[in-house]
């Protein structure tokens, strides 16, 4: 018990009135940005991230983990009671939960959302204190043609898993590619695609495109649709939150289930949004009656919650471990450990054994807290949204340019924002899904030097891609991905066959 | 008279830990500015300088520390160009600003920011899995023997570490596949992995796997063995290392770590720092800081730092030229 006497370490490192206080600031600040459509967790984190850079690194990862955390429970109010997803993953949340609000269900569906996010975060946590130090010497077997292997992989899910056409997935992310070989290539040390301009010397940073691409476009959006944000009352009394949690041992299957598809997306980087929508599909795959998701069944707020809380927290454990961020907000607590000079990687856990599990005792209490926080606050949050959307969007253009410029300190990054603002717009017209662009911005540039210095180590061989154990049955499992709809299809076939009926009418 | 006043003035100036005289100072935060990322050796280097002058309260306004490490460096370089005239900014510069601007044809000359001094020198040594050969003699054989090329780790391409790979080949006659990782950690981590057979990383970077026995330090590309003889692992110290001429590899380059301000400062303004960087290396906390990083102390300022720098930058652009990494 090892991990246990650590853990208790870690809570000891954490039980400081200070820190304490900061994990209270961090939950409050991370549901404000939840609830704010447009901002989000990546957002919010970006935003703020500067602001601790003068905290010690455990006072400031704690902090930021918990504006996640926080935002990660934020994301579900916004979708259930306005049917606006304040965080992508929470989209699947809305389509149960906002025909759950209009049957005048809010309370319910949303102690429902926030519970369910509390269980699937502790499961994920509990993996992380006990699988992380085993993941960390695992992390040593990675070298540049692993490394490529697991970034292939997250493309080839988000194009193989995807819900969007897979055309437009491909063509997404391969804008994304494009944009990561701006600036200095490491492998040859020239400069690519930077025209003599200095400013693009450093490459396109993802943060920045993140802010524009989904915080102004959603605000050029809503201004074209004149949306109207009309709030519906959201009282949480005690009786009804009891009531949900009577009924949640009904539900253990459903909750298992979307527990682990998130920590298993969760570690090999596919995303909390792509668990969300996995953990919805699959409970509809399997429940006895499908026809009736869709039209507020509470099992629909439980499946894509826990699912993408599951795999918010245990998006961190890669990202500690091998330094791979499993989500975007993952990647840019990513950056900011680098700036406390912590290096994220197999040797953060023998080195900074105190920040490390202050991080993992942080999870436990923050989620605790948060709990307690979301269910308190609910009305003063929602109330947030009565106020008139001409005075709320001023203030998310203002804190997005804000966030865009602390990260490097650049004027041409607000510019640089802006312009990806019209981009997500075009897209999100056109209907071109945003997220495989961001992953290829995020991880464009590391796949390519994987893959070229897996080249160099290899002599160019594409063999070294199946030299071991390891690498190959990533590589293989990456490609089987790719090819899902199609294998997908054909299993299904034979499955119509054997049964002599159709039994297939779940894919949403 | 003249000459004792001034003396005794300097002098003054030295002891105190203000200055004694009303020369020039900062009236607003001093931005320190890494040509590297977060947690490399500049950017170690950078907050011990932070945290030597606000501990020991050399400057009024506070020090903060600039990452721009973008692009290889080439980031800062451009930043403390374009800051033409900002007594505000210091670059702690290294190898890069001579070679960069050759292998990827940066717009940049040092000579058009102000130097104020050179503050330390810093080793290069050859490292391998703490499981792979203990000797340079072995290592060589070794590699010479592998079917495919040993795997060299090292930060960026065209620069210091590649450079010393290329000569490195030259004088052993084996062959390296030269791998460039984006961070001397990195490099470090595939090394422990087994990813890679060898790196020339800096002493600072490989400082703690090190000590975590998981990698052995073969030779230091030196004319000397390094001087700290305090054990850093249980049996070895800095100085137990031989250099790489004892071990019949004659390959030697140290890199110099160096103030710089932006171009066209005044010559007050440029006082002020060289006094405070010399005041800095007086320090407790920079000499602590050279010991565990197995730095090479050195002040030079004023002339004798333009003719280091000039000399330095001969020698860097021949040894470029000859590995042929000189951009057309």
């Amino acid at each position: 018990m090892e991990a246990f006497g650590l853990l208790l370490h870690g809570f000891a490192v954490l039980l400081t009135w200070k820190t304490l206080v900061l994990m209270m600031v961090g939950l409050v600040l991370g549901i404000f940005v939840g609830v704010l459509p447009g901002l989000g967790g990546p957002n919010g984190v970006a935003i703020l991230l500067p602001l601790t850079f003068t905290m010690d690194p455990t006072s400031a990862i704690v902090m930021l983990s918990c504006i996640y955390w926080g935002a990660l429970f934020g994301g579900a109010i916004t979708s259930i009671l306005f049917n606006i997803p304040g965080e992508a993953w929470s989209v699947a949340t809305t389509f149960d939960g906002y025909p759950m609000a209009q049957q005048g269900r809010a309370a319910e569906a949303l102690t429902a959302a926030f519970t369910s996010s509390f269980i699937g975060s502790l499961v994920a946590v509990l993996l992380i204190t006990f699988l992380a130090p085993m993941i960390s010497s695992f992390a040593l077997k990675f070298g540049p043609p692993e490394f490529f292997a697991v970034y292939l992989l997250t493309f080839c899910s988000f194009v193989g898993l995807g819900r969007e056409a897979k055309h437009k997935t491909v063509i997404s992310m391969s804008l994304g590619l494009l944009l990561a070989g701006i600036g200095m290539d490491t492998v040859s040390g020239n400069l690519r695609m930077t025209f003599g301009s200095p400013e693009l010397l450093r490459g396109i940073n993802f943060l920045v495109a993140v802010i524009g691409l989904f915080g102004i476009s959603e605000i050029l959006l809503t201004m074209e649709e004149r949306l109207a944000l009309r709030g519906h009352a959201a009282g949480i009394s005690l009786r009804v939150v009891l009531g949900v949690w009577k009924d949640l041992p009904k539900y253990w299957v459903t909750l298992l289930r979307s527990s682990f598809i998130g920590c298993w997306l969760g570690i090999t980087p596919g995303g909390a949004i792509a668990a969300s929508f996995m953990g919805y599909n699959l409970a509809k795959r399997f429940a006895k009656e499908p026809g009736s998701f869709g039209k507020g069944r509470i099992e629909g707020v439980f499946a894509p919650e826990t699912a993408a809380h599951a795999s918010g927290t245990s998006a961190l454990l890669p990202m500690l471990a091998l330094g791979i961020p499993g989500s975007g907000t993952a990647a840019i607590l990513l950056g900011g450990l680098m700036v406390w000079g912590l290096n994220p990687g197999p040797l953060l856990f023998v080195e900074h054994k105190d920040f490390v599990w202050g991080l993992i005792a942080s999870m436990y209490l923050g989620n605790v807290v948060g709990l307690v926080l979301v269910l308190t606050t609910v009305p003063i949050f929602a109330s947030i949204l009565r106020v008139p959307f001409a005075a709320v969007a001023p203030m998310i253009v203002v804190s997005c340019a804000i966030g865009a410029y602390a990260i490097q300190n650049a004027m041409f990054d607000i510019w640089l924002m802006l312009g990806f603002g019209v981009v997500g717009y075009v897209f999100k017209k056109i209907g071109i899904p945003l997220a495989p662009f961001t992953l290829a911005l995020v991880l464009g540039n590391r796949a390519e030097d994987a893959f070229r210095l897996s080249m160099i180590g290899s002599g160019g061989t594409l063999k070294v891609f199946w030299s071991n154990g390891l690498v190959g049955s990533i590589t293989t499992l990456a490609i089987v991905l790719l090819f899902w709809p199609v294998i997908d299809g054909l299993l299904g076939r034979i499955g119509r066959k054997a049964a002599g009926q159709n039994g297939d009418a779940t894919k949403s | 008279m003249r000459i004792p006043v001034k003396a005794l003035g300097a002098a003054t100036a030295l002891l105190l830990s203000t200055p004694a005289f009303a020369g020039w100072e900062p009236a607003k935060p001093v931005e320190i500015v890494v040509a590297a990322g977060a947690g490399g050796a500049s950017d170690q280097m950078a907050r011990m300088m932070q945290a030597a002058i606000q501990k020991n309260n050399l400057m009024k306004q506070p020090m903060v520390v600039s990452l721009k490490g973008g692009a290889s460096g080439a980031e800062a370089l451009m930043y403390m160009k374009s800051s033409e005239g900002d007594p505000n900014k210091v670059l702690i510069a290294y190898s890069l600003i001579y070679m960069l601007p050759l292998s990827a044809k940066i717009p940049f000359n040092w000579r058009e920011l102000t130097p104020v001094s050179v503050v330390a020198l810093d080793q290069f040594v050859l490292w391998d899995n703490s499981a792979g050969p203990k000797t340079v003699k072995e290592f060589v054989v070794a590699a010479k023997a592998a079917s495919s090329p040993f795997k060299m780790g090292g930060t960026g391409s065209k620069r210091e570490d590649h450079v010393l790979t290329v000569f490195l080949e030259q004088k052993t006659g084996a062959k390296f596949s030269y791998l460039p990782y984006k961070s001397g950690g990195e490099a470090a981590t595939q090394l422990v992995g087994n990813h890679t057979e060898a790196n020339v990383n800096n002493p600072s970077e490989n400082l703690e796997v090190w000590r975590a026995g998981q990698v052995r330090p073969l030779c230091v590309f030196d004319k000397e063995r390094i001087s700290y003889t305090g054990k850093v692992t249980d049996t070895q110290s800095w100085a137990d290392i031989p250099t790489c001429k004892e071990e019949g590899v004659d390959v030697q380059y140290r890199m110099l770590r160096a103030m710089f301000l932006p171009g066209k400062v005044t010559a007050e303004q440029q006082a002020f720092y060289a006094d405070l960087f010399h005041k800095v290396t007086q320090t407790a906390e920079y000499k602590d800081y050279m010991e565990k990083q197995a730095l090479k102390p050195i002040f030079l300022t004023g002339k004798d730092m333009v003719q280091f720098l000039e000399e330095d930058d001969a020698l860097n652009k021949s040894l470029m030229t000859e590995a042929g990494f000189v951009a057309k």
